[in-house]
């Protein structure tokens, strides 16, 4: 009944070389997919200013948002260059989680990971996990992020309020009671015509920054960079900043995006416990060796 | 046995090259990754949904035994992306699957490949999504 497929060294590389072209080849666009990437010997025109408004994709497509194993500035790859700044308390909780993916990675029956339950991921491991379309809308009072993944949204304040001072009791202010929350609190301001800085704190630290359980705690400080280099393209720039887990701020990712569509439709991609049941029951579960039928 | 092709393997190819960055949710540990199984059955379910879309299928071997296998392609957008639609399968179906078996020898896998009843051959939505074909494009344009 079974028959494996011997792979020589020759399919292999010539995979590598023509993929591209045959997937071309083989599949015709549909509605609501994404295709809409960078190609060679385009001309964008010039940025607009203090305009971030748009559906932004990766440039270089879908998968590259996609940061499976880790932050996709510093993966959890066990490369020397992307160990990160832990300070002992940051490394052991580093290595008290138990993700699905990276260098501390265990089975999925075996996982601590707090989402795939359909936990909130929170931010900013939104963007560093899974990046996919994303619609950014400006009013004069804040410019709100809608995110694919998990159809999840965030509100960064431009109206000149100022972060909570005390990031472990967050709160815009009496008589509002503090509150941590899993997307934070997050403020921004354009710094010159084509760059937005927002900065964020206040998080529930039961979150996760990444994929591969790299932790924060509740004094995390995220800075968010948007740097809109022309018509079609933004760059996004996101740095940790967490004293109790890290001895200094570290680049998190650095992403292109590119401008789709006004028309552009973002597809639902939502975290639904009836159908996470029995993809587990199903699939997961079996996969991993469990009975769960 | 029978194996659909060089075009089958070589889309196959294709997945493994590049699925790995893609399963961002569920983790390759439970997975022999270095191993590929094709096999022809029939669609017993058709399953659209998140985290993961999967298929379950029967495979008859000569002897008329009836194996039933689940195996899991990627979520509908990286499957929209990829060419597929909810409505490409359905009960019934005789379709050639390629995955990548488990472990633990259980007939569960991850799909990099399915020949579907019209010829077609599609990946299981890992991976970087095909480029646009000519003459089939949207306006990239933004709005100003």
């Amino acid at each position: 009944m079974r028959s494996d497929l011997a792979i020589s060294g020759f399919a292999l590389a010539a995979a590598l070389a023509f993929c591209g072209h045959a997937h071309a080849q083989d599949v015709t666009r549909q509605p609501g997919a994404v295709y809409d990437f960078d190609k060679k010997g385009e001309k964008p025109l010039p940025a607009p200013k203090h305009d971030l408004t748009g559906v932004w994709e990766p440039a270089a497509g879908p998968s590259a948002g996609v940061q499976a194993n880790g932050a996709g500035a510093m993966p959890s790859d066990g490369k020397p260059e992307h160990d990160l700044p832990f300070t002992p308390l940051g490394r052991e909780t580093f290595m008290a989680h138990k993700p699905t993916f990276g260098i501390t990675q265990v089975p999925s029956a075996l996982t601590n990971d707090p989402m795939p339950a359909c936990n909130p991921q929170g931010f900013p491991r939104v963007v560093l996990h899974n990046f996919r379309t994303s619609r950014i809308i400006q009013t004069p009072e804040n410019v709100v992020i809608l995110y694919e993944f998990n159809k999840k949204w965030r509100v960064i304040w431009t109206d000149g309020r100022q972060l909570p001072k005390d990031p472990t009791e967050p709160t815009w202010g009496t008589p509002d009671p503090p509150e941590s929350r899993w997307w934070g609190y997050s403020v921004g301001k354009w710094v010159d015509d084509y760059t937005f800085v927002a900065e964020s704190n206040g998080f529930d630290d039961r979150t996760w920054l990444d994929n591969a359980g790299r932790p924060h705690s509740d004094a995390l400080h995220v800075i968010e960079e948007y740097r809109r280099v022309d018509r079609d393209h933004l760059e996004m720039t996101i740095t940790i900043d967490d004293p109790k887990m890290y001895t200094k701020p570290w680049v998190a990712v650095k992403l292109r995006l590119r401008l789709q569509a006004p028309s552009f439709d973002i597809r639902e991609m939502e975290c639904a416990p009836i159908e996470t049941e029995e993809y587990n029951k199903e699939f997961a579960d079996p996969a991993a060796g469990i009975d769960s039928k | 046995m029978k194996i659909d092709g060089v075009r089958l393997v070589f889309l196959a190819l294709c997945a493994l090259v590049f699925a790995a960055p893609l399963l961002a949710h569920h983790g390759n540990a439970a997975f022999d990754n270095d191993k590929r199984i094709t096999m022809k059955g029939t669609v017993t379910e058709w399953l659209w949904a998140n985290p993961h879309c999967f298929l379950q299928f029967e495979v008859k071997d000569d002897s008329g035994n009836v194996s039933r296998w689940v195996a899991e392609a990627s979520n509908p957008p990286d499957m929209i992306n990829h060419g597929w639609n909810k409505n490409m399968l359905k009960v019934g179906d005789r379709v050639t699957v390629t995955l990548i078996p488990v472990k633990n020898g259980k007939p569960i896998g991850r799909i990099t490949a399915v020949v579907l009843p019209n010829g077609q051959t599609l990946d299981g939505g890992f991976g970087a999504p095909p480029a646009r074909n000519a003459g089939n494009a949207d306006s990239t344009a933004g709005t100003k």
